[in-house]
């Protein structure tokens, strides 16, 4: 350390003395670090006790059951969600079941089959990269192939399609990554019982696999179900005043109405929209309570 | 079990398969299929992209002396050319170099909505980074079990919360309050509450990717600095961080990238006027927001202004792209070097 | 059937001695029962390493016999390629024959499948489904196509007795095999393995993860098991090959040094690399 603490004779306390200054400097900026750190973990949490505050604000004064049994109308008061929110239910259930098999498929090829060539490499960077691809452009995919080259127009299967493009790459990363959870050993066990390789995978590794795959798909699900900007693009109603009966029907989205009423010039609707999105958060949060239960029933037995 | 009293079993050579062989290489090629279907969506994209954006640049107009588009080619059909006009496109500079966006007038300089698109995305990341990676050091570095369990789940609701949701959000609570603090020049919607909502959108991202790298670096360096006589944030600041800095950068790109992406609250909360501006309290267009207000409007199937839409989403597919690939790049060199 | 080992020349290291192993079969016997496995001139690579090098070896049938030798040696990956486990590894690559029955495993109509159903396997770590009892012994016939639940019972019930196992789990089948301790699990996998009525048992250093009295109980297992069965197994402890054994084989560096009755092999070793390995020197 420095010299310029003078002439005291113990040198260890001489040390002492000059580190007293620069050491206590060193441990404030220590503890001024730790508190900034603090702050910015504790703004994550203000942002959200704000977001909810200020959905429960607007939204809760207008929940009402007109809400639920009324379409979308002109007049605050008349305006409820019902076509919408059908119409999202339709989505997210095409959209699951459509999403579901093709994006586990596509993960077990991948984990189980596909020799780590170029081609699986090609693959697995290429749904890295879909991952990131904006929803928007998903959409005015969803408008080029399914809408006008495919003639399907505005149906709810169009958007659904659209929608399964978009969640197909959380699917399939997740189902990957649980199914890289299961241990080798077990797939080694079942073909040295004289298992095929599908037996393998149909009876050990996918039941294994099955919690961490629940907690994919419910996250698509919860992504399709929040996804407003596809539906915008394919054309989805937004003054839907009948419910959607086939795939060939015309639709609407809960997130579609929401941003229809977000951006609407009468405040009341900014209201509205707060009450149609506790109505979709409720919905998130129920399908997500029925994957922790899912997982807990599933995942208990399971300790490798 | 029944032969196994004989001590000497018969040879039985019959190795070769006796079940039906053709189940597994169906399932084998019903996978690769379902593969498959991942490539051709990125190909579907490229391909409808391409296409669209070939008809948007191909697309004849007339435009006569005084300036005005009198006639398009596909009004006209088989009927012959106005005389007084000469025929124009949009080219690919003009599209790419153009300062005005006024796709009424046949203008289409991508540059107003571009400039938008990064005043958002550049305001996001100023919001997100810093306290993204604060929240990251925290969680890593000082956090107890019980924060972390508080904190963890925050976020995840954070990330899980729909796009439209956080545009509510900027045109309830936001929105007002930048108009308060920042009084008469600020227009009602503009730069600024996007830039903040958005930041706090990809807020989540930064914090997972980021602590997760964090986390990875050896505890032995951690304690290595100790010994130096490191105080905590010597250690954090000077070896953790570094250590895990392309990581921490990967995640910074992502959470841009999606940013750029980000359609429904930006729509919401910084209008629908394009601006070449860098005045974050003007109402601004960016370009997903263009996208949607072209979807939202009447234009007719096969106008310019509904091909235009797919040369938009043309340049927003190769803008994030390349920054998804970019971090996927450093994340995995990243991986190979700690492995 | 003299249990005594010879007296080595060195009175300070002494090789393990062949005792509690009355009923290991002496070379003549074992010269009487045919080679139900046969290796023949076996070279193996992983990529471009090359692990083994020209093995030749009869494993003669209801006999045990063990493959020893420092880790590393090959004794492993040869037993692999007895059940073609190793064509799980993408760059393996084999030259040479293995032969079960006087049949190549390795020709092209031969199906995997229906070989390992004959060749059964018993791993290091035992590895049991996380699922019953009862539905880890019936995997092997179930996938093998049997729905008739009292047989696959009756299969159970069987292939738990033989494993020594039934009177500690009969009344619980329905629990889960996690639920069983670590030496009731590799148990429960040998029952697993039986249940595929295999005429070969490949066993992976079966007891190295488990406690004395758990691996005294899978030796004596194997002793009864090997009327039945024809028994291979690995193991990286002298005293278990030299307890448990009829036929012992020595690999060093990927190559077979020596083969032969556990017997002589541990009294009377012929190669010096042999005898340096029993004895202590090394590995």
């Amino acid at each position: 350390m420095s010299t310029a603490a003078g002439k005291a004779d113990n040198p260890l306390e001489r040390g002492a003395l000059a580190e007293d200054a620069y050491m206590r400097r060193r441990k404030r900026i220590s503890s001024l670090f730790a508190w900034l750190c603090f702050a910015a973990t504790a703004s994550c949490l203000v942002v959200l006790v704000t977001l909810l505050g200020a959905i429960f604000y607007q939204g809760l004064p207008w929940l009402s059951t007109t809400l639920l049994t009324n379409n979308a109308s002109e007049s605050p008061e008349d305006a409820g969600i019902k076509a919408a929110l059908v119409g999202s239910l339709w989505l997210i259930a095409l959209t699951g079941l459509m999403a579901v098999p093709i994006g586990v498929g596509a993960a077990v090829y991948l984990e189980e089959y596909a020799p780590s060539t170029w081609w699986r490499k090609v693959i697995q960077l290429n749904i890295s990269n879909l991952a990131g691809v904006p929803s928007i452009v998903y959409g005015i995919l969803g408008l080029g192939l399914f809408v006008r080259t495919m003639g399907l127009g505005k149906s709810v299967l169009a958007g659904a399609l659209t929608l399964t493009l978009v969640v197909l790459p959380i699917v399939i990363l997740a189902t990957q990554e649980a199914l890289r959870a299961v241990p080798g050993t077990i797939r080694q066990a079942s073909f040295a019982l004289g298992a095929t390789r599908w037996q393998t995978i149909w009876r050990q590794v996918l039941p294994a696999a099955t919690p961490g795959i629940m907690t994919g798909v419910i996250l698509a699900i919860s992504r399709a179900l929040g996804e407003a900007a596809p539906l915008v693009a394919v054309g989805a109603a937004i003054d839907m005043t009948f419910l959607p009966m086939s795939l060939g029907d015309d639709y609407s989205g809960l997130p579609l109405l929401i941003f229809y009423w977000a951006g609407h010039a009468n405040p009341q609707f900014h209201q509205l929209a707060g009450a149609a999105i506790v109505v979709l958060l409720l919905v998130l949060i129920l399908m997500n309570s029925g994957a922790v239960l899912l997982r807990y029933r599933y995942g208990k037995n399971i300790k490798w | 079990m029944s032969t196994s009293a004989n001590p000497t079993r018969s040879a039985a050579p019959g190795l070769e398969a006796t079940r039906q062989d053709w189940l597994e290489p169906l399932i084998r090629y019903a996978l690769l299929a379902c593969a498959t279907v991942s490539v051709l969506v990125t190909v579907g994209i490229v391909g409808v992209l391409l296409w669209q954006a070939v008809n948007f640049f191909g697309y004849v107009y007339y435009v006569n002396d005084a300036g005005d588009v009198v006639a398009t080619a596909q009004e006209l059909g088989e009927r012959p050319a106005p005389a007084d006009a000469v025929a124009e496109t949009i080219t690919p500079g003009e599209f790419l170099g153009g300062t005005r966006w006024a796709p009424s007038q046949y203008l289409f300089g991508i540059l107003p909505l571009l400039c938008g698109t990064l005043l958002v995305t550049f305001g996001a990341a100023l919001v997100a980074a810093p306290i993204g990676l604060g929240t990251a050091i925290y969680l890593s570095e000082y956090a107890s079990p019980l924060v972390r369990e508080i904190v963890k789940p925050v976020l995840e609701i954070l990330a899980g919360i729909p796009s439209v949701v956080y545009g509510f959000f900027a045109v309830v609570a936001i929105s007002p309050v930048v108009g308060a603090v920042f009084g008469e020049q600020t227009d009602t919607f503009n730069a600024l509450n996007a830039s903040i909502v958005v930041g706090f959108m990809v807020l989540p991202m930064v914090v997972s990717l980021s602590e997760d790298v964090l986390r990875s670096v050896p505890r032995s360096l951690r304690e290595a600095a100790f010994a130096l006589g490191a105080t905590k944030y010597d250690v954090t600041a000077k070896v953790v961080v570094p250590a895990a800095l392309s990581g921490v950068i990967a995640s910074f790109l992502l959470a841009v990238s999606r940013a750029i992406g980000e359609t429904m609250a930006v729509t919401l909360a910084a209008g629908q006027k394009a601006t070449l501006t860098l005045n974050p309290l003007q109402e601004i267009q960016t370009m997903t927001a263009y996208i949607v207000a072209v979807r939202q409007g009447d234009n007719e199937v096969g106008s310019i202004q509904a091909y235009a839409i797919f040369a938009v989403g043309l340049a927003l597919f190769g803008l994030t792209m390349v920054l998804n690939l970019l971090a996927q790049a450093i994340l995995n060199r990243m991986r190979n070097s700690y492995e | 059937m003299s249990t005594d080992a010879q007296p080595s020349a060195s009175p300070a290291i002494r090789p393990p001695a062949v005792v509690g192993n009355d009923g290991a079969r002496s070379a003549d016997e074992m010269a009487q029962s045919p080679a139900k496995v046969a290796a023949k001139g076996l070279d193996f690579f992983y990529g471009e390493s090359q692990a083994l090098f020209n093995i030749s070896l009869d494993v003669p049938e209801n006999c045990v016999t063990a493959f020893i030798g420092p880790s590393g040696c090959g004794k492993s990956t040869f037993l692999r390629c007895m059940n073609r486990m190793n064509d799980m590894i993408e760059t393996a690559r084999l030259n040479g024959e293995v032969l079960l029955d006087g049949h190549s495993i390795y020709g092209p109509k031969v199906d995997v499948v229906e070989l390992r159903k004959r060749v059964g396997m018993v791993f290091q770590k035992s590895n049991p489904f996380p699922k019953s009892i009862l539905e880890n012994v019936a995997y092997g016939p179930r996938v093998a196509g049997e729905r008739n639940k009292a047989k696959l019972y009756e299969i159970a019930e069987r292939c738990l007795t033989y494993a020594a196992l039934w009177d500690e789990v009969k009344d619980r089948l329905n629990d889960s095999a996690l639920a069983l301790s670590g030496g009731q699990q590799q148990r429960l996998c040998i029952a697993r393995a039986l249940a595929t009525d295999p005429q070969v048992l490949l066993m992976d250093e079966p007891a190295s993860a488990l406690d004395p009295a758990s691996t005294t109980r899978i030796e004596d297992l194997i002793g009864e098991l090997k009327d039945r069965y024809t028994i291979v197994i690995v193991t990286h402890n002298m005293q278990q090959a030299a307890r448990v054994s009829d036929q012992t084989a020595f690999f060093y560096q990927g190559r077979l040094i020596e083969a032969g009755a556990t017997r002589e092999l541990f009294t009377n070793p012929k190669e010096k690399q042999t005898e340096e390995y029993i004895t202590g020197r090394f590995g």
